[in-house]
């Protein structure tokens, strides 16, 4: 099975985050970007395929700054190819435009599977599974938390609130949204991504004349104002602890 | 096209999900805006009887076995060919585990506009969207043409979404559907064996900031000395730390508590519209900026690893 896995970096969301002075984007030089948790679940869901069943899985994303360091641990969890999309793309690109993108360059790889995260935090239109599974002409499920093979069809878990799961089927190829692999994502060492590094090599695939249509243009970023924010108790673990001890008691559950 | 403002209904083995309503309360003040109707769009089988309560100035309901449950397939070719023909001027979607799915497939499919987690419509047709986790607000203005939303809870009220009567219900003629490649097998009923943790009165809730494993049992001491369960938000129950039964959230439990203690929880919005119906939520997050101090009541930046074994102890001792 060939298997194709398109992941994004995004803002660590425990730092700070801070608008820029053109005051419609995140002020990216103190960004820590890492990556997409839904992304990294969609890696370890095709490396789980491949260790149960036999598959051939191609990592793809954009150059962005700490990019070699996720394709190289992908490649240690047990990636078979690496590919970095170059040009136009680097210079921060919405969901439509990198679908688009993709779509005419993964055609040409004929994947059986595709693979990637059902959202990014900082997505605002709309998630990349959906639109790249309508450009390859692909049927497209997403939140989905475990995928077995079954030869020219897969069946999914796909999950509904309140925890009930739709045990779904889709015959290939198919995009997938993942929400969460069978197993969470495996640890590697670093002496092991190491080892990539100097024994893989990460091909580049230029992605420029970009068509962004479709999503949206903001006029400005802000962060969010609190109409009622937490009376906030001491900093400090010991005065905290007495404080809310006598909130326990005033409240009854002590 | 036209101004009105069309609402993608959602509901699941016969229930309608709360999103609806938050959408159709939505799509009337973005209907105030452009001048337009509210339409509901339901797709389902005999399932007319759902609309009743809903405040539209008309429903638009299709009828086929295919759409008896929800398909992405099958929802989405629907849609298209309802888009297509009646061209409004918008059509809101929830930003959930069903609108998602489709959502962007008819973006791309008919070339329409597509902005998401949209949370309120602001005078002017601005559209204010909560992204990275609850931190950033980013206001766009209702796009050109058909202009497809995904809309997030927490700007409108779900009452606000329903009316004592019954609005106009039309048939709509079934798209051809062809062969579907997606099938629904069946539905798995939720893990059962383990508490109810949407029945406990005291939630002491571990999120990200726990760390590893090993420290869920700092949560589970805390618990058991209080006489409370504990919880987790969706990236502990995806580490394996604690069993999808313990799951507050989008996609697990929605939970109303006499109080709710958030440890070390960021407080996203796929959390965070799972606790608003608790009595009281304390929060112990290191992060200031962290949005769940804008739901809690009560909050400290205490570092939880000095915290909670102080509290143990204290609480432990009161209760001898």
């Amino acid at each position: 099975m060939n298997i194709i896995v398109p992941v994004k970096l995004v803002p660590d969301l425990v730092e700070e985050l801070s608008i820029d002075s053109s005051g419609v984007a995140l002020d990216t030089a103190w960004l820590r970007m890492i990556v997409n948790e839904f992304d990294d679940h969609a890696i370890e869901q095709a490396i789980i395929l491949k260790e149960k069943t036999g598959a051939h899985v191609t990592i793809i994303s954009v150059n962005v700054e700490g990019i070699d360091d996720l394709l190289f641990t992908a490649s240690a969890k047990g990636a078979d190819r690496l590919i970095k999309l170059t040009g136009d793309v680097e210079s921060g690109v919405n969901n439509h435009a990198l679908a688009r993108g993709l779509a005419a360059f993964i055609k040409e790889l004929k994947p059986d599977l595709i693979l990637t995260g059902v959202q990014a935090h900082n997505d605002l239109d709309g998630s990349l599974g959906p639109q790249l599974a309508e450009y390859l002409g692909m049927p497209y499920i997403g939140y989905i938390s475990g995928v077995k093979a079954d030869g020219e069809k897969v069946n999914v878990r796909k999950e509904y609130p309140g925890g009930l799961i739709g045990e779904m089927q889709a015959s290939l190829p198919v995009l997938l949204g993942i929400q969460a692999s069978e197993q969470p994502p495996r640890y590697v060492a670093i002496s092991k991504v190491r080892q990539m590094m100097k024994t893989v090599s990460i091909e580049e695939v230029d992605l420029s004349a970009l068509d962004s249509k479709g999503a949206p243009v903001v006029n400005r970023m802000f962060q969010p104002e609190a109409t009622e924010r937490a009376t906030m108790l001491s900093e400090n673990a010991d005065e905290a602890a007495i404080q809310l001890i006598n909130i326990f008691k005033e409240l009854g559950t002590l | 096209m036209n101004q009105d403002i069309f609402v993608a209904i959602e509901h699941l083995r016969g229930k309608v999900s709360e999103i609806s309503y938050i959408m159709l309360a939505a799509a009337h003040a973005l209907a105030k805006e452009t001048g337009g109707q509210v339409a509901a769009i339901v797709f389902g089988q005999n399932a007319q009887s759902i609309t009743s309560d809903f405040n539209a100035d008309k429903v638009m309901y299709v009828d086929h076995p295919l759409l008896k449950d929800f398909n992405p397939e099958a929802y989405q070719k629907s849609m298209v060919g309802i888009i297509d023909e009646y061209k409004p001027r918008a059509v809101i979607f929830g930003h959930t585990t069903v609108g998602m799915d489709i959502v962007g497939g008819i973006s791309a499919h008919l070339g329409l506009p597509l902005v998401s987690s949209v949370r309120t419509i602001e005078a002017g047709s601005k559209l204010i969207s909560q992204i990275c986790g609850g931190k950033i607000m980013a206001e766009c203005d209702l796009p050109e043409g058909t202009a497809l939303i995904t809309l997030v809870p927490g700007g409108y009220k779900p009452e606000q979404g329903q009316a004592p009567q019954s609005p106009p219900l039309t048939s709509i003629t079934p798209q051809q559907l062809g062969d579907l490649r997606i099938s629904l097998n069946q539905y798995l009923e939720p893990e059962s064996g383990d508490i109810d943790i949407t029945k406990e009165p005291l939630l002491i809730a571990v999120g990200r900031g726990i760390q590893t494993q090993d420290n869920i049992s700092l949560a589970e001491e805390l618990a058991q000395a209080m006489g409370g369960e504990v919880c987790a938000s969706r990236p502990v129950v995806d580490q394996g730390w604690l069993p999808t039964s313990r799951l507050v959230g989008k996609s697990g439990a929605t939970v109303k508590p006499k109080v709710y203690l958030a440890i070390g929880i960021s407080g996203a919005p796929e959390h965070a519209e799972a606790i608003t119906g608790s009595d009281v939520i304390i929060a112990i997050n290191t992060d200031p900026a962290a949005p769940i101090f804008n739901l809690a009541k009560y909050g400290t930046t205490a570092d939880l690893f000095e915290l909670i074994p102080l509290l143990t102890e204290q609480v432990r001792n009161i209760k001898g």
